[in-house]
C-alpha cells in the first residue's frame, strides 16, 4: 500500500497485536477501522493498576518484544527456554562471536 | 602456519622481560580464525586473523589505550609482528564464568557500553564491523551446504537493509561502538574484584550502537534470555544515558534490525556448525532458527528518523 500523503510504500507493523500501517517515506501512520480503539483500550489497560500476576509473580513489568519474537517473549512468565535451570546450549551462545 | 608456540613464546617474554625462570603455565585461551590468544601469567598475547589491516588495528588499539575506565587497555600502543601476523599485548583479566552465566553482570555491561556509545570518536577510527561479521556467518552458511534451516535463515537476512548486511555504508558514523559484545567480551581487573571492563577491538569503530545491544536483545526475543535479565540490562543501559534507544517507550523501532541480523548471524553459525560436525541442531538453536522463520513475516521496523 501506498502512503496517501506521500506515496512512498507503506509497511505493517504489530504494535501489541494491533496490525498498523507506516510510512517509509514521511513515517505517517494508517490506522484501519477498529485499530485506534483497540490502541486506546490497550492504552487504558496499560495506565490502570497492574492485576495481581497469575502465576509466579515477576520482579519486573513485562517488557515489549518484537512480532518475530518467540511466542512468550515478553509476556512474563516461566516460558520459553529459561526457568529454573539453563540450558547448557545458551550458556555456550552467550559467550561466542 | 601454527602461529601458536611463537605466540606462546611472546607472552612468556612480555610476562617477564628479564627472563628466568617461572611458575606460570601457559594457557591458550582462544584459538579460531579470528585469533588466537595465550595467556602466561598476568600478560595476554593475541595474535589477530591474518590478513588483519594494520591501518584499521591500530586506531582501535589507540581508541582502547584512551578509554582505559571502559576498554582495556593495551600493554603496548602499537601491534608487533609475529612472522606476518599482528599481535597485540594485554594484562589479564578474570572472564565472566562461563558455566554461571545467570551470575552475568549485565548493568555492568550496559553501563559500560552507554559509556562507550557517548565517548568522542577518535579521528581515523575505521567503521565497526558488526554486519560485516553477520555477513561472513551468511557465507558460511552458504558454504555449509544443504541444511533445511538454511531457507528460513537467508529469507530472514533478506528482510534487512543492505547497511546490516554489510553492503552499505552504516548509517551512523558519528557514534564509537564496541561492534561484537557478548558474555565473552567483559573482564574485570585486578582478577576477580576489579571494575568489569570490555574486551576484544577487532570489530570497534564507528557505526550504529543499537548492534552493541543486539545479542541481549535477539536473546530476550528468541526466548532465551529471561525478561527480568533483559529487563535489567536495558534499564541499566537507559539511566547511564545510552543513546543506542530512546530513554523511555518501546526500544523496539531501534533494535529490531540489529537483533533480526544477530539473529541470523548466529543462526547461520550454529547451522553451519552441526553440518561440519554432522549433529543434529539443540533446542536454544532451533530457537534461533525459529525465530528466523517468523522474521520473514513480519518486515523490520523503522527506527526514528535520525536528526543528525
Amino acid at each position: 500500500m501506498q502512503c496517501p500523503k506521500c506515496h512512498a510504500p507503506m509497511h505493517t507493523y504489530n504494535r501489541n497485536g494491533v496490525q498498523i500501517e507506516q510510512c517509509s517515506g514521511c513515517r505517517g501512520i494508517f490506522l484501519d477501522y477498529g485499530e485506534l480503539e483497540s490502541l486506546t483500550r490497550l492504552e487504558s489497560q496499560w495506565s490502570q493498576p497492574a492485576p495481581p500476576p497469575p502465576a509466579a509473580p515477576q520482579a519486573y513489568p513485562a517488557a515489549p518484544a518484537p512480532a518475530w519474537g518467540a511466542p512468550h517473549a515478553g509476556h512474563g512468565g516461566h516460558h520459553g527456554h529459561y526457568g529454573h535451570k539453563r540450558h547448557k546450549g545458551f550458556g555456550h551462545m552467550l559467550f561466542s562471536s | 602456519m601454527d602461529v601458536l608456540p611463537a605466540l606462546t613464546a611472546r607472552a612468556r617474554s612480555t610476562a617477564h622481560p628479564q627472563g628466568g625462570a617461572c611458575g606460570h603455565s601457559d594457557t591458550v585461551l582462544a584459538e579460531r580464525d579470528d585469533g588466537t590468544v595465550v595467556r602466561h601469567g598476568d600478560t595476554v598475547a593475541k595474535a589477530h586473523a591474518p590478513g588483519t589491516d594494520l591501518t584499521e588495528l591500530s586506531p582501535r588499539l589507540t581508541t582502547a589505550a584512551g578509554l582505559p575506565d571502559i576498554l582495556l587497555a593495551p600493554l603496548h600502543p602499537s601491534p608487533a609482528d609475529l612472522d606476518g601476523r599482528l599481535v597485540t599485548f594485554w594484562p589479564y583479566g578474570t572472564p565472566v564464568d562461563p558455566d554461571a552465566p545467570e551470575d552475568a553482570p549485565w548493568e555492568a555491561a550496559a553501563v559500560l557500553l552507554a559509556r562507550l556509545h557517548k565517548a568522542p570518536v577518535p579521528p581515523g577510527l575505521p567503521p565497526m564491523r558488526g554486519p560485516a561479521r553477520a555477513a561472513r556467518a551468511i557465507a558460511r552458511l552458504h558454504s555449509a551446504g544443504p541444511h533445511p534451516a538454511a531457507g528460513p535463515i537467508l529469507r530472514a537476512w533478506t528482510t534487512l537493509p543492505p547497511w546490516a548486511r554489510g553492503e552499505a555504508p552504516l548509517p551512523d558514523t558519528t557514534t564509537l561502538c564496541h561492534g561484537d559484545l557478548h558474555l565473552g567480551q567483559l573482564v574485570r581487573l585486578p582478577a576477580r574484584t576489579g571494575p568489569w571492563r570490555l574486551i576484544d577491538v577487532d570489530d570497534l569503530g564507528v557505526g550504529v550502537p543499537a548492534w552493541d545491544l543486539a545479542r541481549p536483545a535477539a536473546w530476550y526475543a528468541c526466548g532465551l534470555l529471561p525478561p527480568d535479565e533483559w529487563t535489567r540490562f536495558l534499564t541499566a543501559y537507559r539511566q547511564e544515558g545510552g543513546p543506542a534507544v530512546p530513554a523511555s517507550g518501546d526500544p523496539w523501532p531501534a533494535l529490531d534490525v540489529p537483533a533480526r541480523a544477530v539473529t541470523a548471524q548466529t543462526a547461520a553459525l550454529a547451522v553451519a556448525k552441526s553440518v561440519a560436525a554432522d549433529r543434529p541442531l539443540d533446542e536454544v538453536q532451533q530457537a534461533v532458527v525459529d525465530a528466523c522463520d517468523r522474521m520473514a513475516a513480519v518486515p523490520p521496523e523503522l527506527p526514528p528518523r535520525s536528526t543528525t
